[in-house]
């Protein structure tokens, strides 16, 4: 199921990501003021933030932790690195350089399996620090062109990063879609970074290219700005076919960095690569390599919690649903499935408990208030055929409502007493009776006089009727 | 003059630095400039094959800070000694440019 279009002929997409996480640490990633999103404009900076005369960074060796947790999580051979200076003026980053990890990033040969089952290669995870937040003023939407001036906070400027840098393995924007959201919620599960692309704490740049299959790679493009994660899969989408146009009307495609503008859905020429990316890379001078001991990764290893992939398999395995169904899906990715796995463990029934969560608890937290017990009760119950599908969603509404209840006194409270078959039989005879013509069609096939039928017999048991139970019935006598 | 360094690669550097250099200039800092490599054309005349390549000259690794918050420094004070500042930003001209 994809809500992309997809390319027209045989053109084969290509893309690479480039995922910029903020680990979640309490300072900045050479500096000892606070790494926090919101505050007030220019309120945690500091000699080194600002790139002061004398200023000496000293890395933050919970950032080192979190990277490599990052790495790890992402299958990287984690090794010795160095810090090196990426020169450039921009005011967003005062020193004129931004400290990075060049050629020997401390993550790198890593892979990411998507549920679907494509694997994705991680060439590197490598760290380096933010740059501060440019307000643009003047023009038009808060964009750079046509500004009169620009306004500086550098709270977010010396804030430490982990960039993701994906081999060009992606060949698809449901894959690109994928990917970021498995990454995202392995970064969330591991600690490592609250991953909020709204608040841009998650940022994705996307290289783009398109070819016939079996020939080389073609030109690329960097798309930035991709702000959410749907995003990705539309902007992909449309840097592709843009470039499919020029090549198919005789143009050549031209490296370029691209902005994705989310309210005219295009791409837009930010700049042209030229000296631009002549960044004079060289050591950092003011910092010491970075040399993980064997026991210290061993130990951060040892330390992840279990990931996605494995709660889903856990999961499903235990619900009986597919690892790659929405339902796995989205229970593990707001980690309730130990939940749902604490309700079985109950005695409840996991199938059921799964859709209930899934339906009734996507506003709660990992650990829902709903006592384990009460929610098995509700599926025994349903599972023994005391209550219908439709009246033991009406009970869980309320067990939700109100933090946990006894699903049975919820049921006799609200009048729901199973129906036996045999009666429930005798008010489908009655149904059929009462509206032969809308009988007749449904026997030629008329799926709309089902719905009929089915009503009254809703009606005359004053809703206790199971409707799966009644529509089988109905077949059953068809026939 | 040295093929080690023309002065097109100071023109390029010198643009990269946002420095405005005369030919003249240009001309001197190629011969300055060529005249510190021929330095280290020295070291490279050496036999360094089992010379492991130093990045920095402490024998030091892992120099951490604990991840803490201290004090930082105050705001104002800090936008009192930029060019100009506004809603308690730093205030600079435009830069780059989206195309179009």
């Amino acid at each position: 199921m994809s809500e992309y279009d997809g390319l027209p002929g045989d053109w084969e997409l290509v893309v690479g990501l480039e995922v910029h996480v903020e680990l979640a640490t309490a300072t900045k990633l050479f500096s000892a003021s606070p790494n926090r999103f919101g505050d007030e404009p220019n309120t945690n900076i500091d000699p080194v933030t600002l790139g002061l005369p004398g200023a000496l960074p000293v890395l933050n060796e919970h950032a080192v932790e979190l990277a490599m947790r990052v790495g790890l999580a992402l299958n990287c051979t984690v090794q010795p690195s160095t810090f090196h200076r990426k020169n450039y003026f921009y005011p967003d980053m005062p020193k004129a350089y931004q400290v990075t990890q060049y050629d020997q990033p401390l993550n790198v040969d890593g892979h990411l399996d998507l549920p679907n089952g494509v694997r994705i290669g991680i060439e590197r995870a490598h760290m380096e620090e933010d740059a501060g937040k440019s307000t643009h003023v003047g023009g038009t939407g808060g964009r750079v062109h046509g500004a009169n001036h620009s306004l500086i906070d550098l709270n977010r400027a010396g804030v430490p990063l982990v960039e993701i840098v994906s081999r060009p393995d992606i060949r698809s924007a449901d894959d690109a879609r994928a990917y970021v959201s498995e990454l995202r919620a392995i970064l969330v599960v591991i600690g490592a970074s609250d991953a909020k692309m709204e608040e841009g704490s998650m940022r994705v740049d996307a290289n783009v290219s398109v070819r016939k299959p079996g020939t080389p790679l073609g030109t690329r493009c960097e798309i930035k700005n991709v702000n959410s994660v749907r995003s990705v899969g539309r902007a992909i989408e449309y840097e592709a076919r843009r470039q499919i146009d020029l090549i198919e009307s005789g143009d050549a495609v031209r490296q370029q960095t691209r902005h994705w503008d989310e309210t005219d859905g295009r791409t837009h020429t930010l700049r042209t690569k030229e000296d631009a990316d002549d960044y004079r890379y060289f050591l950092e001078p003011d910092l010491v390599p970075l040399a993980p001991s064997a026991e210290w990764i061993e130990r951060v290893r040892a330390a992840l919690p279990m990931l996605p992939a494995a709660r889903r398999t856990r999961l499903s395995a235990a619900t009986g649903q597919a690892a790659d169904s929405e339902a796995v899906g989205s229970v593990v990715e707001r980690g309730q499935d130990d939940y749902v796995l604490t309700v079985a463990a109950a005695g409840g029934d996991a199938a059921r408990a799964l859709v209930h969560v899934k339906e009734a608890f996507a506003d709660q937290s990992a650990t829902p208030q709903v006592p384990a017990a009460d929610l098995a009760q509700l599926t025994t119950l349903e599972l023994g055929g005391k209550l219908t599908a439709t009246q033991a969603k009406a009970v869980l509404a309320e067990i939700v409502a109100h933090n946990g209840g006894d699903a049975n006194v919820i049921a006799a409270a609200k009048g729901f007493e199973a129906m036996d078959t045999s009666s429930l039989e005798a008010l489908v005879d009655d149904a059929i009776a009462a509206d032969p013509d809308a009988w007749q069609k449904f026997c030629n096939g008329d799926g709309k006089a089902m719905g009929a039928l089915v009503g009254l017999v809703m009606k005359s048991s004053k809703g206790k009727a199971d409707g799966k139970l009644v529509t089988a019935l109905l077949n059953q006598k068809k026939r | 003059m040295s093929d080690r360094i023309t002065a097109a690669d100071v023109a390029k550097v010198a643009r990269l630095a946002r420095l405005d250099l005369s030919p003249q200039e240009i001309e001197r800092m190629t011969a300055q400039l060529d005249g510190m490599l021929e330095h280290f054309a020295d070291v490279d005349a050496l036999d360094l094959a089992d010379v492991a390549p130093m990045t920095q000259p402490f024998p030091l690794v892992n120099v951490f800070r604990a991840d803490v918050v201290q004090p930082g420094l105050d705001r104002d004070e800090v936008l009192a000694a930029a060019p100009a500042a506004q809603d308690g930003r730093f205030r600079v001209p435009p830069t780059g440019g989206v195309e179009g």
